[in-house]
């Protein structure tokens, strides 16, 4: 065979191998994925009752219960963090879009960046050096700061680049009859822009559902109903890394339910506010 | 006349998207052919269906296209494409490499890594591409670092590194200024003594210039193929005449 | 009457110029406004900073450099050396990174240079999937499922073939290294990938079809992309290490919680992550406390460091192949 030949084949006979690994890389990263998903949905339904959402957590030794306290908790607590977070994450976008092609704008921009890579971990010490030690005890506050502070990052850059996609002619359109820049860029470019914002803000909330570490010893936990915004307050998360250290097999079993719970409720936020932002743009 | 490629009832799809419709033509040997019609008339599908480029976006062909009587969907498109090069409209050279390795890259696809069979190719397709005089004093430069003009050429020789058969050229000139489109057109009559080129144009000026044959097309279609004296003098056909004449397109 | 109001929204129109300049008084609200946000979150990362600096003072003041050096973490005796914590971390990540950055960049490629159009949005949700499980999830997970698996299997398996290398000696324990490593490149995996992914597709289409056009395989032609989003790549690997440094809840879960520097990844270890997480409700002195909020300062600082890094890769590259 002649040698040119046989390269040919050498490199097609690579070609076929190498993308084959590619197709089996994806595959491979998709085993982890349908196992978790199996083992939250097949061990967590087996709790997963009305009780689950209505009842109170059962002192140790009896079985059954619910987790309503750490439901009512998440909620609250992302709504702290809302709160905070969606108000600086779209004023900040706000300003680096439209008035932060500058120094101090591109500061700002890193400095984003750089939030969005620090540890959930780092941000709850923070959070205790300046909500739980003023205040001397933990509270459900100090945790909804701490998840506030998280969801800055990926609201403000969504906003950033969702404002960024408004074409410029909507804006002059807008300049071009006289309505001032700040009413311009509040009526029309954010509102053309809010759908893209919605899903920022979605994915900054329900990211911030999930997290755990930041709460550890902000919100802390509370076995007892709390809404009280000064008081610890009980969580989905906590409960779930609670629950599966604990050397129960009662407690084990309802960490699954708490997880499976945990995770429908990231899935019905993310699926309610595609809903609400649809039907807004239709009837436009 | 001695025929290069022949194309029967060619037709191309996106998709369910029809966007070349019963095409035959034939293209002869060493000569310059050009390809002219209104944007999104598909002569720049037409000009990928020649190398299998339209497969590679996704697309699929009907019909036949024999390239020295051998029927082009049954040959490996790897092998193909060595002898149907191809010049892009804007120029695309590697930015990682430098001009040396721009112009031997096609080689070393083919498994050539000798340095000493390289450089003689090398240099030989930069003289041919009219570049040499110009780099051959930094060859080690990055390809990107050289102006437009010259990064067309440097592609041109890039393509004619490889040894090809045909050359197909899609707007090679678009993205240049006057003086490098003029170059460029130079260049194209030089080749032609070796290669057989087809080149796509929206410029009717240069199709006049550089062509023997211009073919015409118009919504997908092959309206009109003939002489290129004749097709700018005389078409037979009224659309063809509305479009060369400027009347609309 | 009408006339009246006219007349004052005038005269009220000349004094704000005189204040403002010509400028629109509104606009100006409006651009203080969002600026007194963008500085907020300016002050607040400075803030983050300067809190935790105060915060472990009186360790920083204690030990000094031999905080980082010291391989002695006793709450007890109230020594912290952070060496064998910082040992973990280290070596967890770059495990994580060993095994992952491969599987995500065939990933990438497949995603971005192989699959049809159709079945590309998918599957790149599915990854994006992966990445959307909150930590404490996958903790579950490997202590339930992914523990027993390497306990009863995996370093049963290793221990007999590979027991000559001192990485796999020890009791088989599950919780430990191996299973930090392995949970990690799972959580690392998504992350990397699809960053690569969307680095890959910004590389121009014409760089594919000038390789194809010249009679490139497949695979050649993605030889050439992946060279020219190379540091897009690496920044993408730099943002994984990033995450895998500072995850806390899954890998305090299964590493075993023990600050201990053995080559075997059977053992035990601890990350920096996971000592706070782990200690800091327990933390009763003063000192205990500002040892860990020390830690915390050293893993902002690093996390820093690594996302800045990460962030001048892909914007280097984004400036040369002018995508941006």
């Amino acid at each position: 065979m002649n040698p040119s030949k046989f390269f040919h084949i050498k490199r097609k006979v690579t070609s076929v191998i190498m993308m084959s690994l590619s197709l089996v890389a994806t595959l491979i990263a998709l085993v982890p994925l349908v196992f978790i998903f199996y083992y939250t949905i097949s061990k967590g339904i087996s709790y997963l009752n009305i009780d689950f959402f209505i009842a109170m957590p059962k002192p140790v030794g009896e079985t059954g219960g619910g987790m309503a306290n750490a439901i009512a908790g998440t909620l609250l607590l992302i709504g702290i963090g809302g709160v905070i977070g969606i108000p600086v994450g779209v004023m900040t976008g706000t300003y680096l879009s439209e008035f932060g092609n500058n120094k101090f704008g591109s500061v700002v921009r890193f400095l984003t960046d750089v939030l969005s890579g620090v540890p959930s971990i780092v941000v709850g010490v923070v959070a205790y050096t300046l909500v739980v030690i003023p205040m001397k005890h933990f509270s459900a506050l100090a945790g909804g700061i701490a998840l506030g502070i998280l969801m800055i990052p990926t609201i403000t850059r969504t906003t950033e680049e969702m404002i960024k996609l408004v074409p410029h002619s909507l804006r002059e359109a807008g300049l071009a009859l006289g309505i001032p820049k700040w009413k311009t860029t509040i009526l029309i470019v954010l509102k053309t822009a809010w759908k893209g914002i919605a899903t920022g803000i979605l994915l900054g909330l329900s990211r911030a559902a999930g997290e755990t570490a930041p709460l550890l010893f902000t919100a802390l936990g509370n076995r007892f109903w709390s809404t009280k915004v000064g008081q610890p307050i009980a969580s989905l998360s906590v409960y779930i890394y609670d629950y599966a250290k604990a050397p129960f097999e009662d407690w084990n079993q309802q960490a699954w339910t708490a997880a499976l719970v945990l995770m429908l409720m990231i899935s019905i936020l993310s699926l309610t506010f595609r809903i609400v932002t649809r039907s807004k743009y239709k009837t436009k | 006349m001695d025929i290069k490629i022949s194309v029967k009832n060619l037709e191309a799809f996106y998709g369910k998207n029809k966007v070349l419709k019963n095409i035959s033509i034939d293209i002869p040997r060493n000569k310059v052919v050009a390809i002219i019609g209104p944007s999104g008339c598909g002569k720049s599908t037409f000009l990928r269906c020649l190398n299998r480029m339209h497969e590679v976006v996704g697309g699929t062909i009907t019909g036949s296209i024999q390239v020295d009587g051998e029927d082009l969907t049954k040959t490996d498109p790897v092998l193909l494409r060595k002898r149907l090069g191809m010049v892009f409209q804007k120029p695309n050279p590697f930015p990682t490499m430098s001009i040396f390795n721009n112009v031997a890259a096609g080689l070393r696809f083919n498994g050539v890594r000798n340095k000493k069979i390289l450089t003689p190719i090398v240099e030989r397709s930069l003289k041919q591409a009219a570049l040499w005089d110009e780099v051959k004093d930094n060859l080690d430069d990055s390809g990107v670092n050289i102006s437009g003009g010259q990064q067309q050429r440097l592609c041109i020789a890039r393509t004619l590194a490889v040894d090809p058969e045909v050359i197909l050229m899609d707007e090679p000139a678009s993205a240049l200024d006057p003086i490098s489109t003029s170059k460029i057109e130079e260049l194209i009559f030089e080749l032609k003594k070796n290669y057989t080129i087809v080149i796509v144009t929206h410029n009717m000026q240069q199709a006049a210039r550089v062509s023997d044959s211009t073919a015409f097309f118009y919504m997908g279609e092959l309206i009109e193929y003939d002489k290129t004296t004749k097709i700018f003098t005389n078409p037979a056909n009224k659309q063809t005449e509305d479009y060369v004449t400027g009347r609309f397109g | 009457m009408q006339a009246n109001t006219k007349q004052t929204e005038h005269k009220r129109n000349i004094f704000l110029k005189k204040i403002f300049g010509s400028q629109n008084f509104g606009d100006l609200i409006f651009e203080r406004l969002t600026l007194l946000f963008a500085v907020f979150v300016f002050l607040l990362v400075i803030l983050m900073g300067y809190e935790m600096y105060i915060g472990s003072k009186i360790s920083i003041e204690k030990f000094g450099w031999s905080f980082l050096t010291n391989s002695v973490w006793d709450p007890v005796q109230e020594i912290y050396g952070a060496l064998p914590i910082i040992y973990g971390t280290v070596v967890s990540s770059f495990l994580a990174l060993i095994l992952s950055v491969p599987l995500s960049i065939g990933i990438a490629i497949f995603l971005s240079e192989l699959s049809p159009g159709w079945l590309e949005k998918p599957l790149s949700f599915l990854v994006e999937l992966l990445a959307g499980i909150p930590s404490v999830v996958y903790g579950l997970w490997g202590i339930f499922v992914l523990v027993p698996w390497i306990r009863n299997d995996v370093e049963p398996f290793l221990s007999e073939r590979l027991g000559f290398l001192p990485f796999f000696r020890g009791a088989p324990y599950g919780f430990g290294m191996l299973a930090a490593v392995l949970i990690l490149s799972i959580m690392v995996l998504p992350i990397v990938a699809s960053i690569s992914r969307d680095i890959l597709k910004s590389v121009p289409q014409s760089q594919r079809e000038a390789a194809l056009a010249l009679g490139a395989t497949r695979w050649q032609s993605t030889k050439i992309v992946l060279k020219d989003a190379r540091s897009g790549i690496f920044g993408a690997t730099m943002l994984g290490l990033g995450r895998a440094v500072g995850e806390t809840m899954a890998v305090t879960m299964v590493i075993g919680n023990r600050a201990l520097i053995s080559p075997s990844l059977f053992d035990p270890a601890y990350t920096m992550a996971s000592v706070i997480a782990n200690e800091f409700s327990e933390a009763t002195s003063d000192m205990y406390l500002s040892a860990l909020i020390q830690l915390a300062l050293v893993l902002f600082v690093i996390t820093i460091f690594i996302n800045a890094f990460a962030k001048l890769l892909v914007w280097s590259m984004e400036r040369k192949l002018g995508t941006r």
